[in-house]
């Protein structure tokens, strides 16, 4: 199944499309907001790209220790569960903003589902 | 951890260190400056393995191509094998200088001629030479309708190519440059855009290359530039830019003081502050920001968070430094 997820949602230029509409619901949201501070938005942008190309099931270069150690100096400032709902949320809103059905929604959610434990390093 | 084989010898690298910052740990000198993924200066080539999008960014396509990357933006997934810039690949170019003039108390405007078949984009930057020091300053002029190249410089305290150009320069003088470099430039994708440019201190440089380029390319959208200092005199060009003002009905140009006593000719505050008060919806705008590191960052933020697509903004951050940039060696 999500072998062909990343083509039916419409490839890079999908994931290209999420990427504003995703990072700028992350940057507003008051409750994760202040982990964003500071950062550099290309990178940051970048890194928003793979995690959604990820999560769209297509090529990436993701890893379960990539992500620890990405994560680690959040979880370090607070970061737990309720945040990684607050993205999981965000997500689905971008996805429903682009009019992504349902049944794909779910399954991308899923994905992203799967690196909870990795980024909040359990 | 990737491992780099650079020049018969391998590194290991920590997960996500950037293989300059890998190279330096290890004690191998590797010629860098703005680590930030601006300047160009630590490039590199990869002769096996790929260097990472984000590494690539910026660098014209050519290079891409023959996989040329910023040693300061790649942090490798996997090993690479890598080396110095190939000198045929960036040839260094002579110019001479052919005319300087003070703009503003700290800032002057240099003229080097043109050299023969150096293509290039109002708001790309060269990095300029001076005996074992570099340093990047960007292109204020257009290509279509100067025949020379315009750099404004701002004089920093103790700067060693900034020093040397303000006091010892002279029309005549032979200069040595590569470039040109960056993707901060007007192109003419769609001509009825609106386009927000938004400058510190001698950020106008590209800005007043870009609005130029645009108008000369027949841009129809507004073009809004603002430009902002701590005190007026900080400002420059500001005749100039009433001019094309004058002469262009659809180019704005607001000059803004930060540091308070503003009289009735500046607004009052800072510049990105007060485009962004002005114009607070940004949706399918063309955005430049260009100057102070800090300023740029934060409007980045402000301004795609302001409706503007990442992909419509540019920037431009300049850092500024005193002590020695090590230049490759020709």
């Amino acid at each position: 199944m999500s072998q062909n997820l990343y083509e039916r949602i419409g490839g890079e230029a999908a994931v290209n499309a999420a990427v504003d509409i995703f990072y700028r619901k992350v940057l507003t949201d008051d409750r994760i907001s202040r982990f964003f501070d500071g950062v550099d938005m290309e990178k940051q942008a970048a890194k928003q790209k793979s995690f959604l190309t990820f999560a769209f099931g297509g090529p990436h270069h993701y890893t379960g220790q990539a992500m620890r150690q990405g994560h680690a100096h959040l979880v370090k400032q607070g970061l737990n569960d309720s945040h990684f709902d607050a993205v999981m949320e965000n997500l689905a809103a971008t996805l429903q903003e682009l009019n992504v059905p349902p049944n794909l929604i779910a399954e991308m959610a899923a994905i992203a589902e799967s690196t909870r434990d990795d980024v909040l390093g359990r | 951890m990737p491992r780099i084989r650079y020049q018969q010898r391998t590194y290991v690298l920590k997960d996500d260190e950037s293989v300059l910052d890998g190279l330096t740990r290890h004690g191998v000198a590797v010629p860098s400056s703005c680590r930030g993924g601006v300047c160009q200066t630590c490039l590199m080539r990869a002769v096996h393995g790929d260097p990472s999008e984000i590494s690539q960014r910026g660098i014209k396509e050519s290079l891409r191509e023959r996989r040329y990357f910023l040693a300061c933006a790649c942090r490798p997934g996997a090993d690479m094998e890598i080396a110095l810039p190939d000198d045929n690949d960036l040839p260094l170019i002579m110019t001479e200088v052919i005319g300087k003039e003070p703009l503003n108390q700290n800032i002057s405007r240099f003229r080097l001629r043109a050299p023969h078949g150096f293509v290039y984009r109002a708001g790309q930057f060269i990095n300029l030479h001076h005996h074992e020091h570099l340093r990047s300053y960007s292109l204020a002029s257009v290509p279509q309708t100067d025949n020379y190249l315009e750099l404004h410089v701002q004089r920093i305290t103790a700067g060693r190519i900034s020093g040397w150009l303000h006091d010892k320069c002279k029309a005549g003088d032979p200069l040595i440059l590569h470039g040109p470099f960056g993707d901060c430039h007007y192109s003419k994708r769609d001509i009825d855009q609106t386009l927000l440019l938004i400058g510190t201190g001698s950020g106008l440089a590209p800005l007043w290359g870009i609005a130029r380029d645009a108008l000369a390319q027949g841009h129809r959208g507004a073009i809004h530039l603002f430009h902002g200092s701590r005190d007026a005199t900080g400002l420059y060009l500001i005749g100039a830019l009433r001019r094309l003002a004058q002469r262009h009905r659809n180019f704005h140009y607001t000059p803004c003081v930060s540091g308070g006593g503003a009289s009735g000719n500046y607004r009052s505050g800072r510049a990105d502050e007060i485009a962004l008060k002005q114009f607070p919806h940004l949706q399918g705008w063309r955005i430049f920001l260009c100057g102070n590191a800090e300023m740029v960052k934060s409007a980045k933020k402000k301004v795609f968070l302001a409706g503007a697509a990442l992909r419509d903004i540019h920037a431009d951050p300049f850092e500024f430094s005193a002590d020695a940039h090590i230049a490759a060696t020709p």
